[in-house]
């Protein structure tokens, strides 16, 4: 649905956006990740034909955002990072003009505008003027512009800045519902909310891609390579160098424990599993082995990973991601 | 078709605008207040004229008295100056507000191309201004209702042309300039500055003056609209309204344009 290819964007001598390439394929979530600054909001006016590129071409729904920007425009719902209202006009009155540039019908327009409102649940307020109307509602009447042509591609930028909790879960409920019908491209940089909401993750920095998976993959690419957490009871200085000995284990940290009992981090190299030669270490030295569990990374962590270190490195998640964590 | 519609829902917005807010209200009272105003002063003094004309018909002499001339240019005159004070302050935001405001970006992504856009920019304003010529010219009915003799309706006409063009004028120029900023004072002061130029251009037009001083003098704004006062309508001065509004909406759409390029 959406192809982004060699995509890059100069202004002066600045490079916003820096080749980056991906593939949206219908119906699904994209999420866009990346620090403030990363190329996302550059990359998402382009796509929505507000700037053009310099090099590279994105083509949504088999337009090309440069040679036929109508075409684009009218598959296209967008939601700039402050949704751009006019506060002067109530909500219905806003949303009747924008379901008219955008080309809806006029036999359809009220019942258009009404299913945006209802989706939107911005209903109860349809005749307020939103100038007065407070953040949560702003960003809901601007994804009722952004749906209301019900337009086959979304693309939403930070859609859930400055809202309250309970306004962001709604949002994001919101979103998800809008999925499977629209292809969604959603930028954020609260990552819980790709976990939530997005079947797939992009990650940029300074303009470049440096990631590009499912949140699960990405989480559990780690995994492997993790670390793993023991409780145990006993003497722990002649543990720890017991359990060094075990092979693919790559590091061993204690740490002190409340009751006599004790935590102790083991790394192990990618791909070992270590766990069932360190349950058996544990219990031949006459612990007792309360626990054994995985602690994998959180995406925030790889996120944290990923824009702070080399994009070489970053490519594979490797060993090194978990000590620079932990 | 849809190039209509487009434009008309843009229009549609701008007049929601102008009668959302206190703009229209406070431009069109104070409009025609100075409508009213002039249109008083200049008649007090036709009434004064028209006896000193009568006594001095009684004794032989004097000549008819033409409302056209004395009482209604006079006022059109007078009023295409009011519109340089009030044009530029009614076109400072057009662009300038929707950039500041972040909506620039709503309508560029919109399936509208750039010179719908400014079109309905510019048809809004002067739909407004339309408006205001016609309240001020409510004025005129008394004329009709108790002149004994009535003015001729021809040069009324026409002379509503003519200050229509120079206001449109004024609004393309205005236009183009709210497009080069984000902020509406600044459009404001260069297009009433601009607007101010562009008049007293038309003060070079001297009959001694040299040929480029009288070409540049050809561009005073205000100096075209004399033949229409007068009820005549001629070509060269409608080709040359026609060509500033044309260049005006011309420069704002390449300044639309190439702002994407610079954003």
């Amino acid at each position: 649905m959406i192809e982004v290819d060699n995509l890059t964007k100069r202004y002066g001598r600045t490079t916003a956006v820096d080749g980056i390439s991906f593939v949206v394929k219908k119906g699904e979530i994209l999420g866009f990740l990346g620090p403030n600054g990363a190329g996302k909001t550059t990359t998402m006016r382009i796509l929505t034909c507000y700037l053009p590129p310099t090099e590279g071409t994105a083509r949504v729904a088999g337009h090309d955002v440069f040679e036929e920007p109508l075409e684009v425009k009218r598959r296209v719902g967008y939601i700039p990072e402050s949704p751009p209202l006019y506060p002067d006009m109530d909500v219905d009155t806003f949303l009747d003009f924008c379901a008219k540039i955008k080309g809806v019908a006029k036999a359809q327009r009220r019942a258009r505008v009404d299913a945006a409102i209802e989706k939107c649940r911005v209903g109860d307020v349809r005749k307020t003027l939103i100038g007065r109307l407070s953040k949560g509602y702003r960003q809901r009447v601007g994804l009722a512009q952004a749906i209301l042509n019900d337009p086959e591609v979304l693309i939403l930028d930070e859609p859930t800045a400055g809202l309250d909790p309970k306004q962001i879960i709604e949002t994001r409920e919101l979103i998800k519902g809008l999925g499977g019908e629209h292809t969604i491209i959603l930028s954020t940089h609260i990552l819980p909310e790709v976990s939530m909401t997005c079947g797939r993750v992009v990650i940029i920095n300074k303009g470049k891609v440096v990631a590009e998976d499912t949140p699960e993959n990405l989480t559990h690419r780690l995994r492997g390579a993790g670390t793993l957490r023991l409780e145990v009871r006993g003497d722990m200085a002649a543990l720890a160098d017991a359990l060094k000995t075990v092979p693919g284990v790559t590091a061993v940290r204690p740490h002190d424990g409340a009751g006599g009992v004790s935590v102790i981090d083991v790394e192990a190299s990618a791909g070992a599993d270590v766990r069932a030669d360190l349950a058996r270490a544990v219990v031949q030295k006459g612990h007792d082995l309360l626990g054994l569990q995985q602690v994998g990374m959180s995406l925030d962590e790889i996120f944290l990973h990923l824009t702070t270190s080399e994009p070489a490195a970053a490519v594979q998640v490797a060993p090194a991601a978990v000590e620079a964590t932990a | 078709m849809t190039a209509l519609r487009n434009v008309s829902a843009l229009v549609e917005k701008e007049w929601r605008h102008y009668f959302g807010s206190p703009i229209a209200y406070v431009a069109l009272s104070m409009w025609t207040a100075l409508f009213g105003f002039f249109f008083w002063v200049i008649f007090k003094q036709f009434l004064l004229y028209s006896m000193q004309t009568a006594q001095q018909m009684e004794m032989g002499g004097g000549f008819k008295l033409s409302l056209n001339d004395l009482v209604i240019s006079p006022v059109l005159r007078n009023m295409a100056v009011v519109a340089l004070f009030i044009l530029p302050m009614l076109t400072m935001r057009l662009f300038a507000e929707e950039r500041r405001q972040g909506t620039m970006e709503l309508l560029a992504t919109a399936p509208l191309t750039d010179l719908q856009i400014v079109m309905g920019k510019f048809l809004g304003a002067l739909a407004l201004y339309v408006l205001m010529i016609a309240a001020g010219f409510a004025n005129f009915a008394i004329l009709w209702k108790y002149a004994t003799v009535a003015p001729e309706w021809k040069p009324v006409v026409t002379g509503g042309l003519a200050l229509l063009l120079v206001g449109g004028a004024f609004i393309a120029l205005g236009l183009f300039l709210s497009t080069l900023t984000r902020n509406q004072i600044v459009a404001g002061i260069l297009g009433f500055g601009l607007a101010l130029i562009f008049w007293i251009l038309g003060w070079l037009d001297q009959p001694m003056a040299d040929t480029v001083t009288r070409v540049v003098a050809y561009l005073g704004v205000t100096n075209h609209i004399e033949q229409m006062m007068k009820g005549v309508v001629d070509l060269k001065d409608l080709v040359f309204y026609a060509s500033f509004i044309a260049f005006g909406i011309f420069l704002a759409h390449q300044s639309v344009l190439s702002q994407r390029w610079r954003a």
